[in-house]
């Protein structure tokens, strides 16, 4: 090591590099997964929830948390193998519904001054119930357009790879590097000095809390293209991965700290530690553990950094 | 004592008259037929969400962000491995139970230091820590379920003149824990890093050793309630803590205790416990299907939440 490398740019190659050893190492433990077909076949699952994860993402930025994430994509799931297949019409109503209940909730949140771990808690049950309604037992078709595109084979890279850049990079844009994405961020960081600059908070609060559950409309249907049918609870563990995810990917509970490219390699790299624990034929009891066990070190290495951060 | 408008004024007095009105709406509903045997219900069921409520409501007064999410991996894990430990026993349950206990303690210990030495926001250690206490109690017993002790069986199922026995142990335990919050100097110095830590750092309150103490605690509840509720329900079950993330959480909110830290309330986790049980009673009573109550419990959560913030902003 001759060149000191700067902390903030460890911090910010944090991400990828986990990824990466993670990518590394099952490679190493099951070299067939080095082709288009094992990659594939890995990567599949990431979609959905990188989708999720940039949805929390959205919420974290200003400074609030969604803990019925997971619910909702399971009702995007059901709405979506039920009646986007059978009556694609209502379909599409019910989930700009679903949108438009989302930045109702965000100005809820807003406008009450309530916590939003507890008001999302409580959505959870409401998006839950409402998924037993449209599908009590599991089952359903998913729509032809959305199976046949998470299903394309596209040459040389495979579709779950592209799928991801296009998510992360389509995003990045939007929020990093637009200017109403600078102010959105801001809202995170300090909201006091942006009201007196004139925008309204309240509006911002519903624009991201819209981009949630736009994003939670896209996971959903992702899902089911997936899986052909859904049931009530097929997502109900995103609320959890998709708050990881993002704390994965280097983004931070306050502060408007996020960041769209990390929380998708964050989304990817926990759905990855999944197989890896199988190919590791590590007992299928701690694949949880081993995902929080992650989560932990990911954190742990942050704070080395940020320590070499204050102590330059 | 001003009288009634002192009354009227106290948090606690919503979640109580809730609970109240939507009893007497089972009651009507039924023509009063079964009407104690519900009570009696909601006073076991009501009994289990106040003890793991009331070390959450200790957390969720330290102030924003403060919130243990670790609650049913903790009762999990503890549930498990005590009943495994006794294995059915009568003379294992102290053993049991101590080794609930410090399965709680020691939740809350790993809890506190990932909070403390990782500098992350509660929420997150407590999230990240639960998935391994869940894998644990998983690996330990893999589902099976070991039948509890029958003398302890017999002790959570007991009922003196129709009040369950366990209703009364955890009154007992409320007391002690309104005494602690209100009459002690830990209980101050949890409200007062509450609404403000660093005041209350200047004011000489040693503000990490209370939050390592409230977080410990609150784990070592939790443990207690996953010990009983094993005993209860005839052993532990992987997804026994389920509900009770989102419900302690509830049950401290709609008891009057503020979100943002800073004002406890304990009479009102007992309200607020009934309330919530015997309103997914009356929805079943009513004959409403699996969604109907899912949906409706959610909303009327919220609706709880939002009538209480407004009239804090009148006040």
């Amino acid at each position: 090591m001759k060149a000191q490398i700067s902390p903030r740019l460890l911090r910010s190659m944090l991400p990828p590099l986990s990824l990466a050893a993670l990518l590394i190492a099952i490679f190493w433990l099951q070299p067939r997964t080095m082709s288009y077909f094992g990659l594939n076949l890995l990567l599949n699952l990431a979609v959905p929830i990188a989708l999720a994860t940039i949805a929390q993402m959205f919420i974290l930025c200003v400074n609030e948390l969604d803990l019925s994430i997971g619910g909702f994509v399971s009702l995007v799931a059901c709405i979506t193998a039920t009646w986007l297949h059978d009556t694609p019409l209502l379909g599409i109503l019910a989930l700009a519904g679903l949108i438009a209940a989302y930045a109702a909730l965000g100005a809820l949140i807003h406008s009450r001054n309530l916590p939003s771990i507890v008001v999302t808690l409580g959505m959870s049950f409401v998006w839950l119930g409402f998924a037993v309604l449209v599908l009590p037992t599991p089952g359903g078709k998913a729509p032809e357009f959305i199976r046949t595109l998470m299903t394309l084979k596209p040459a040389y890279v495979p579709f779950p790879i592209i799928a991801s850049v296009v998510i992360a990079l389509v995003v990045h844009v939007g929020l990093m590097r637009s200017a109403y994405g600078t102010v959105l961020r801001g809202a995170g960081g300090n909201p006091r000095s942006l009201e007196r600059a004139g925008w309204s908070m309240l509006k911002i609060k519903m624009t991201m809390f819209a981009m949630a559950g736009f994003f939670g409309v896209l996971s959903g249907m992702a899902l089911v293209g997936l899986t052909t049918s859904a049931d009530a609870n097929i997502a109900l563990r995103y609320t959890l991965l998709s708050i990881a995810g993002v704390i994965l990917g280097g983004g931070e509970f306050v502060g408007g700290r996020v960041s769209p490219i990390g929380a998708v390699i964050g989304a990817v790299t926990l759905a990855l530690a999944g197989s890896f624990l199988s190919f590791l034929r590590l007992n299928p009891d701690w694949q949880i553990g081993a995902q929080g066990a992650i989560l932990i070190i990911v954190l742990a290495l942050r704070v080395l950094i940020s320590r070499a951060e204050v102590a330059k | 004592m001003t009288g009634l408008l002192s009354v009227i004024r106290q948090p606690w007095l919503w979640a109580w008259l809730g609970a109240l009105a939507v009893w007497l709406a089972t009651a009507a509903f039924t023509g009063g037929k079964g009407s104690g045997e519900v009570l009696s219900a909601a006073m076991t069921f009501g009994a289990f969400f106040v003890i793991v409520a009331l070390g959450q409501m200790f957390v969720i007064t330290l102030g924003p962000g403060n919130v243990d999410l670790s609650i049913p991996a903790c009762m999990t894990l503890a549930g498990t491995v005590s009943m495994k430990a006794m294995d059915g026993a009568s003379a294992m349950i102290p053993v049991g139970l101590a080794l609930a206990l410090v399965i709680g303690a020691g939740v809350g210990a790993v809890n506190y230091s990932l909070i403390r030495l990782l500098r992350i926001p509660p929420i997150i250690a407590t999230l990240s820590s639960s998935f391994i206490f869940q894998s644990a109690a998983i690996w330990w017993n893999r589902g099976l379920r070991v039948k509890p002790p029958e003398a302890l069986a017999d002790f959570t199922t007991a009922k003196i003149a129709g009040i369950p026995v366990i209703a009364l142990f955890v009154v007992a335990l409320a007391v002690a824990g309104h005494f602690l919050m209100t009459r002690t100097i830990f209980g101050r110095g949890v409200v007062a890093i509450g609404q403000n830590m660093r005041a209350a750092h200047l004011a000489g309150v040693h503000v990490e050793r209370i939050r390592a103490a409230t977080y410990i605690m609150c784990a070592t509840l939790a443990g207690l309630c996953g010990y009983l509720l094993s005993a209860f329900s005839g052993g532990a079950a992987l997804n026994m803590g389920e509900e009770y993330l989102l419900s302690s959480i509830a049950v401290v909110v709609i008891g009057g205790t503020s979100v943002a830290g800073g004002f406890a309330n304990v009479p009102g986790l007992w309200g607020a416990s009934l309330f919530l049980f015997l309103l997914v009673t009356m929805l079943n009573t009513f004959g409403a299907g699996a969604g109907v109550r899912l949906v409706l419990t959610g909303l009327i959560i919220i609706g709880v939440i939002v009538a209480a913030s407004s009239s804090k902003a009148r006040a």
